[in-house]
């Protein structure tokens, strides 16, 4: 009966072919361009309506106008997309990379300095660095 | 008379992929009746419905489950777009049904290799998910996810697949439809792995019908049951057979699965040719108000959708009945004068998703 026999053949393509794998780390996973790894904020274009504090289903996202803060817990964040397709100024967006572990739960901060202060305002970003891959 | 004696089964155990528990009562090898219990991985998302606006809720039921995540989150659209009287626009219900085809073929290719593993066929247990990861990668690429695609809203979807990447993705299943025909054909034809499947877990068409199993475990027995014939999204422009089976065994499910796998690829080949252009998703205005029962078919079985509103945008009740959760009276019914060593192989044959179960 061939039907004993029937994985040799596959089993020997299989011992002479690459690996299905790809050999992380050395060489790097490649993520495609609508990969949701993490919320990334301009924070110079946002006018802190708090549309996506709202929106967010995990509540993740705080707000704050009068500080000029917005800030995310990328713990919290299920990497949806509902406040990016929520944000009014188009200034939220979400882009490959993971959030990287942390040893605490801290949330990101970003604040909008004074306007006419600075020509190009630098953005305070607290905790650990989400790269993009 | 035998002795009888009670040997648990779960909720922990090598081949169960989810926690659930079976009392397994025994006399000698047989197994003469099995108490299921679950409730190990329940998380309450129905009642999330009281905190999380009927937008929210999109996102909360695509977590029901990790499988068939898209095919929850479009059922729950379905239902909501259905009381608010939406009209999705067509290119969104091609896309849907693309989406839902995808997923059932890379559920179908994980069961193959749960099973697989079951009965201890380690290098086809990889190769079948071997072959599942491209599905997945399919979907990161279309979707942005693996896992979960968060891509369904009401009214529509909130991504489309230009041209280019759907002529990619027939291609790359064209591509996977010979490497599928190798590996499914050992899953038919090998006398191992027949003889692990064939006349195991007979379920006969009465008691199908009278257990009420859903899905492939229906199909397998007889019954011509799909809820895609109901034509939600874009199936009633497409062509395709109810796949099924008289042999009632472990085997011929199998052969249902797989015959559904090559329909899969041939539904997306047919939906990749008709897509017509246009918009994504229609504009939803208000809340929605009423109530409507949505039906869909998971590769596992069928689905309900129970959303009842209230003209707020906090619905007052969801319910979802998962195929699974169908399914599991047949499958004691299967179990029963089964062999022991049988019981993994006949517990993953109703494709057991807890997490849908419990919710």
């Amino acid at each position: 009966m061939s039907s004993i026999m029937s994985f040799t053949g596959m089993a020997l393509k299989n011992l002479f072919s690459k690996p299905a794998t790809i050999q992380y780390p050395e060489q790097p996973k490649v993520y495609p361009e609508r990969t949701r790894g993490h919320v990334e904020i301009n924070i110079d274009d946002c006018i802190f309506c708090g549309m996506c504090m709202r929106n967010c289903p995990p509540r993740a996202i705080k707000v704050d106008r009068a500080s000029g803060t917005w800030e995310i817990m990328r713990f919290d964040c299920v990497q949806c997309g509902y406040c990016v397709n929520g944000c009014p100024k188009k200034c939220l967006s979400i882009v490959p990379g993971y959030t990287e572990p942390q040893m605490k739960k801290e949330a990101d901060r970003f604040v909008k300095p004074p306007a006419p202060k600075a020509e190009k305002p630098a953005e305070q970003k607290q905790a650990g660095g989400q790269k993009n891959a | 008379m035998a002795k009888r004696s009670v040997v648990p089964f779960g909720p922990q155990h090598p081949v169960l992929p989810e926690p659930i528990h079976l009392d397994l009562v025994l006399e000698d090898e047989v197994v003469v009746e099995a108490v299921p219990s679950i409730g190990y991985v329940h998380r309450g998302l129905e009642t999330l419905v009281k905190k999380k606006d009927y937008n929210e809720m999109v996102y909360v039921t695509e977590r029901i489950c990790g499988i068939c995540s898209f095919m929850h989150g479009m059922g729950y659209c379905n239902a909501v777009e259905n009381i608010m009287n939406v009209e999705v626009p067509d290119r969104a219900k091609y896309l849907r049904t693309i989406w839902c085809e995808m997923s059932r073929l890379h559920s179908h290719l994980l069961w193959l290799g749960l099973l697989a593993d079951a009965f201890g066929f380690e290098a086809l247990f990889m190769h079948s998910w071997r072959l599942r990861e491209k599905i997945l990668d399919m979907f990161e690429i279309s979707t942005g996810g693996r896992v979960i695609f968060s891509v369904n809203k009401i009214g529509g979807v909130l991504k489309d697949m230009p041209a280019d990447m759907l002529k990619n993705f027939v291609q790359i299943l064209d591509g996977m439809e010979k490497e599928l025909r190798e590996t499914t054909n050992i899953f038919l034809n090998d006398y191992t792995v027949k003889s692990r499947m064939v006349g195991v877990g007979i379920l006969s068409p009465e008691d199908a019908l009278k257990r009420g199993a859903v899905g492939p475990m229906m199909r397998a027995s007889g019954y011509a049951i799909d809820m895609r014939k109901t034509g939600y999204a874009a199936y009633g422009d497409l062509d395709f057979e109810i796949i099924t089976s008289n042999d009632c065994d472990c085997y011929a499910r199998c052969q249902v699965r797989i015959g559904e796998i090559f329909q899969s690829i041939d539904i997306i080949r047919q939906a990749a040719a008709k897509i017509p252009d246009g918009e994504i998703a229609a504009a939803v205005k208000g809340n929605p108000d009423g109530e409507f029962f949505m039906r869909v078919e998971q590769p596992r079985g069928e689905a309900f959708y129970y959303v009842r509103a209230n003209g707020t945008k906090f619905l007052d009740r969801m319910r979802v009945r998962t195929p699974t959760f169908a399914n599991l009276p047949a499958m004691l019914q299967t179990l029963k004068g089964a062999q022991y060593a049988d019981v993994p192989i006949l517990i993953l044959t109703i494709d057991p998703c807890i997490s849908c179960t419990e919710r």
